[in-house]
């Protein structure tokens, strides 16, 4: 079975996003000036680092053939829980460690009731959202600033690194790019990561074959907490202030991400690169529409809407193809 | 598979044939809208777009939907873009820090439109074009006293928390109140600046012990007040005669349920900035010095100076 994950025809719906990619990127740089430049590069890595961070938790969870709708709530709800502790004086580090432990144990205990219990994914992690945005208002019912901070202050005055005309590698990107990493060897090299391919393509099977899928499953939502606790920490440092409002939505932004990455929705087909596509993709759509000026700014949304249904049909396409080869 | 590969280029060429003539004799202004979630708002960008077209300077428009991020990443592709000037109109006070000192750094003015900013330091924007959101609080508050008298309970229908005029037209109406023990603020929330929200909260509040209470809604802007206009008509109560209504903006639709009799006053903001940011946006283009502030012209209105001609004569 695993032979199948590496079977040419699968690589196919990456090579269309990475196409997508460079053929949107290419039509930026012919109509626009200064659009082929290195700051544009940097800033799509920048700008979508919190989404990017996200969309490998959530891409984790999808292939191991689940789903989490509660990313965007868990991102408002570690944000504020960091406003909030260094606001109340409490160390930054500590502050940020805490808030990672805790995204950790909300995916564990989605994990455990969609595991142990049996219950259906969309709907723990539906409740789970439900639980993590009321948690935000909880926490702070208004935004909190984090302005004199002197730890993140200090990161961001020094931790950088010029690239030359003014543009900078800055703390967040390579964060994400680190966290992209890990994932993507985690998937691809490790014991735990092919078990969760095996459990997403299909469950009977891989529990006949002796994999421990409770325990998979639970480590898949741990992990995809911790993702989202991250992201909250990331985009609570983009901002400088935790938000109980913010990110509303944003599961649906980076299951899009992950869908347009080439990972099947149904689990076990795909590779986490795709989601840095994907997530690249959607960030390079805004910028496209920014650097046109005239276009209503919401056909990023439709135009997202048009590759989410593209990607998915043809995914359905090469699995019925794949189905007959057999 | 070249069949779907073209129906996904298709959207993307629209995007080209779209693309203007690149003059480098043009001035180009990138400017930051916060969305369209009010006539207001809607307004102030149909009042910077036509006056851009009227001056022949090409204006790069950005929609934020309501969206700090979405700010954020314009402002970044203002400055990749190379505009001459950045506009901004900001979502809420705080988080700008980086993005200004880019700005900054690549020479590009920044000019703030409607809303204020806190910084950590100075010099990060050119020019501030707005209204002074605590004088129309104090414009609110002075015009209660004169015209209503110095006992009420006040309703208060706050608008989007954190932002600049909700915060200042909250300090500038307790301000003009303070020295009057009569006047009370007994319920005070936020509405968003949004109509729906604006009517939700107000059946809450006439759904609350206080609201036998309440014979006064100072809403910060029209559209909360239209939505608490609906709420009070709903809950029995006549708006405008039961409960007085003064709010701030100054939107054709206030001005109709003024002269209807549904609502008392409305302080008005000016958003037709367009003539204001393209004046200063040309002194700076010639190299002169820009003024650190240009305040819109701005009245107060009730039902003694609101008539049909006052209406037409209103282009938001």
């Amino acid at each position: 079975m695993l032979k199948r994950l590496r079977f040419p025809i699968r690589y196919v719906p990456f090579a269309a996003t990475v196409a997508v990619f460079i053929g949107a990127y290419a039509i930026g740089a012919i109509s626009f000036k200064n659009f082929f430049t290195l700051r544009v590069f940097v800033n799509l890595f920048h700008d979508n680092a919190y989404l990017g961070i996200a969309a490998v938790g959530t891409g984790i969870v999808i292939l191991s053939g689940g789903i989490d709708l509660s990313v965007g709530a868990v991102i408002a709800f570690t944000g504020m829980l960091v406003a909030k502790l260094t606001a109340c004086g409490i160390n930054t580090g500590l502050a940020i460690l805490i808030a990672l432990a805790v995204g950790i144990l909300f995916g564990i205990l989605q994990g455990t009731l969609i595991a142990s219990f049996d219950l259906p994914p969309f709907l723990v992690t539906l409740g789970g959202m439900f639980l993590a945005r009321g948690g935000s208002f909880i926490i702070n019912e208004e935004a909190l600033s984090i302005l004199k901070n002197p730890v993140l202050d200090f990161i961001e005055d020094n931790l950088q690194l010029s690239l030359g005309n003014g543009v900078y590698l800055e703390c967040i990107e390579v964060v994400y790019l680190i966290v992209l990493l890990c994932g993507i060897v985690f998937t691809q090299w490790t014991p735990l990561g092919r078990r969760i391919y095996a459990i997403g393509v299909n469950e009977q099977s891989a529990l006949l074959m002796g994999v421990p899928v409770a325990r998979t499953k639970i480590m898949a939502y741990g992990i995809a907490g911790f993702c989202s606790a991250l992201a909250g920490i990331v985009f609570t440092v983009y901002l400088k202030s935790g938000n109980p409002l913010n990110c509303i939505g944003l599961e649906m932004d980076a299951i899009a991400a992950v869908v347009i990455g080439g990972i099947l929705l149904t689990g076990g087909v795909g590779y986490l690169l795709g989601s840095l596509f994907g997530v690249l993709t959607l960030g390079l759509i805004q910028v496209l529409i920014m650097f046109q000026g005239n276009i209503n700014s919401w056909w990023t949304r439709i135009i997202i809407g048009i590759l989410v249904l593209l990607f998915i049909f043809m995914q359905n396409l090469i699995t019925k193809l794949s189905d007959k080869k057999q | 598979m070249k069949k779907y590969l073209s129906l996904l280029i298709l959207p993307l060429l629209l995007l080209v044939s779209c693309k203007k003539a690149d003059s480098s004799k043009t001035i180009t202004v990138g400017f930051s809208q916060i969305g369209a979630e009010s006539d207001w708002r809607k307004a102030s960008t149909l009042s910077i777009k036509e006056e851009a077209k009227k001056r022949g300077i090409e204006l790069k428009f950005s929609d934020a939907q309501q969206k700090q991020e979405n700010q954020l990443k314009a402002i970044r592709a203002f400055i990749a873009q190379g505009v001459d000037v950045i506009a901004l109109a900001p979502v809420v006070t705080t988080g700008w820090d980086d993005v200004l000192k880019e700005a900054r750094a690549a020479n590009i003015p920044v000019i703030l439109i409607d809303r204020r900013v806190d910084v950590s330091e100075d010099g990060l924007y050119a020019c501030y074009i707005g209204a002074d959101c605590t004088e129309e609080g104090r414009k609110a508050g002075r015009w209660l006293i004169e015209n209503v008298g110095k006992q009420a309970g006040i309703a208060e229908l706050v608008g989007t928390v954190g932002s600049g005029p909700a915060v200042e037209r909250k300090k500038g109406f307790e301000e003009a109140i303070k020295g009057e023990p009569g006047l009370k603020i007994i319920k005070s929330q936020s509405g968003d600046f949004t109509r729906s929200q604006g009517k939700e909260v107000m059946e809450q509040f006439l759904k609350s012990p206080e609201r036998d209470q309440i014979n006064v809604l100072y809403a910060h802007n029209d559209d909360m007040a239209l939505g608490a206009i609906q709420a009070i008509e709903e809950a029995g109560k006549k708006p405008g005669k039961d409960i007085v209504i003064i709010s701030c903006d100054g939107v054709k639709e206030i001005f109709r349920q003024i002269l209807a009799g549904k609502a008392n006053c409305t302080v008005e903001c000016n958003p037709m900035v367009g003539p204001y940011l393209f004046d200063v946006v040309e002194t700076y283009m010639r190299g002169e010095t820009i003024p650190p502030r240009v305040i819109p012209h701005e009245d107060v209105f009730d039902a003694r100076n609101i008539t049909q001609e006052v209406i037409d004569g209103r282009s938001y």
